[in-house]
């Protein structure tokens, strides 16, 4: 196996594992702003403010995994 | 082989310094933000009209979202982070624009917006706090904490720049892959989906310098 082949399922793993556990995450951070809102419909400004910040924290995650994947496939330092 | 989004083209040379697309793309930005403002700023009248109604809507509502933030007066913060929101639209949608390509979508641009957010940090800080209390700010809730807090200005500034970064060049990167795959009308949808995450990604961007700021001054508990 090439160093090639195995930076591009280096790449596909990082992208395809690291973004489950942020997706999850999100889902459950919406999931409680949701029923904030619903239960308190007039917080809905400052709930949904923090929560894109706090999405904007989770999505850091995923970015990071995408961020190594094209690392491995563009400026992989031992594929030179 | 499609090329690299790590680095970014070179145009031309000024001397020994190498001008890149992304900095000329940035001048042409900054000249038409700063030329737009002059000319619909000019002539302001007490009884708007439709485009001093518009800015003023924008203005107020970005410095109601400051005052919310930090609890106190807006305006010493309203000119850094009105100017990066602006920008930041700006940047982020002006690669939907055929032939240009999103500043933001190469890392140094929020690079070094993620590098002045973290010097006025410090700045704001220093000025509103003065030294003793804004160094005593690194020891709560615990002088345990310091190395921490030290820690936490630095990757979080790091992660600010990669999150705008990741966000606006991913959004590129799609739209050249499926309009490779597939060219005719398949690529609208991704693009309309990147003026959306443009547009949230400068509002993030911006909402978190506040948040960053609220910190250094003491206005938000970290």
């Amino acid at each position: 196996m090439t160093i090639q082949m195995l930076s591009i399922i280096g790449a596909v793993v990082a992208v395809a594992v690291g973004s489950i556990s942020p997706a999850l995450a999100e889902g459950r951070a919406v999931v409680a702003a949701m029923e904030g809102i619903a239960r308190q419909p007039e917080s809905a400004d400052s709930l949904s403010r923090t929560l894109f910040v706090g999405l904007a924290m989770i999505e850091t995650m995923a970015i990071y995994c995408l961020l190594v994947a094209l690392m491995l496939l563009f400026a992989n330092p031992f594929a030179r | 082989m499609i090329h690299s989004p790590l680095e970014s083209a070179i145009l031309f040379h000024i001397g020994i310094v190498p001008i890149s697309r992304t900095v000329v793309t940035t001048w042409g930005l900054m000249a038409v933000l700063t030329l737009a403002s002059w000319t619909v700023t000019r002539n302001f009248r007490v009884d708007a009209g439709g485009w001093q109604a518009m800015i003023e809507s924008v203005v107020v509502g970005i410095e109601e979202q400051i005052a919310a933030l930090l609890n106190r007066d807006a305006a010493p913060f309203l000119p850094l982070l009105g100017t990066l929101f602006i920008f930041l639209a700006a940047a982020n949608l002006c690669g939907i624009v055929p032939g240009v390509k999103a500043p933001t979508a190469s890392v140094e641009t929020p690079a070094a917006l993620a590098a002045i957010v973290f010097l006025s940090v410090h700045f704001y800080g220093l000025r509103i706090q003065g030294l003793g209390g804004y160094l005593k700010g690194y020891l709560k809730p615990n002088p345990i904490m310091l190395p921490f807090n030290i820690l936490s200005e630095l990757t979080r500034t790091f992660s600010l720049a990669m999150r705008l970064f990741g966000n606006i060049m991913s959004g590129d990167l799609m739209g050249a892959i499926v309009l490779a795959i597939a060219g005719l009308l398949v690529p609208i949808p991704f693009m309309a989906f990147g003026i959306l995450v443009g547009l949230v990604q400068a509002y993030i961007f911006s909402i978190l310098a506040t948040v960053f700021i609220g910190g250094g001054i003491g206005a938000i508990k970290k």
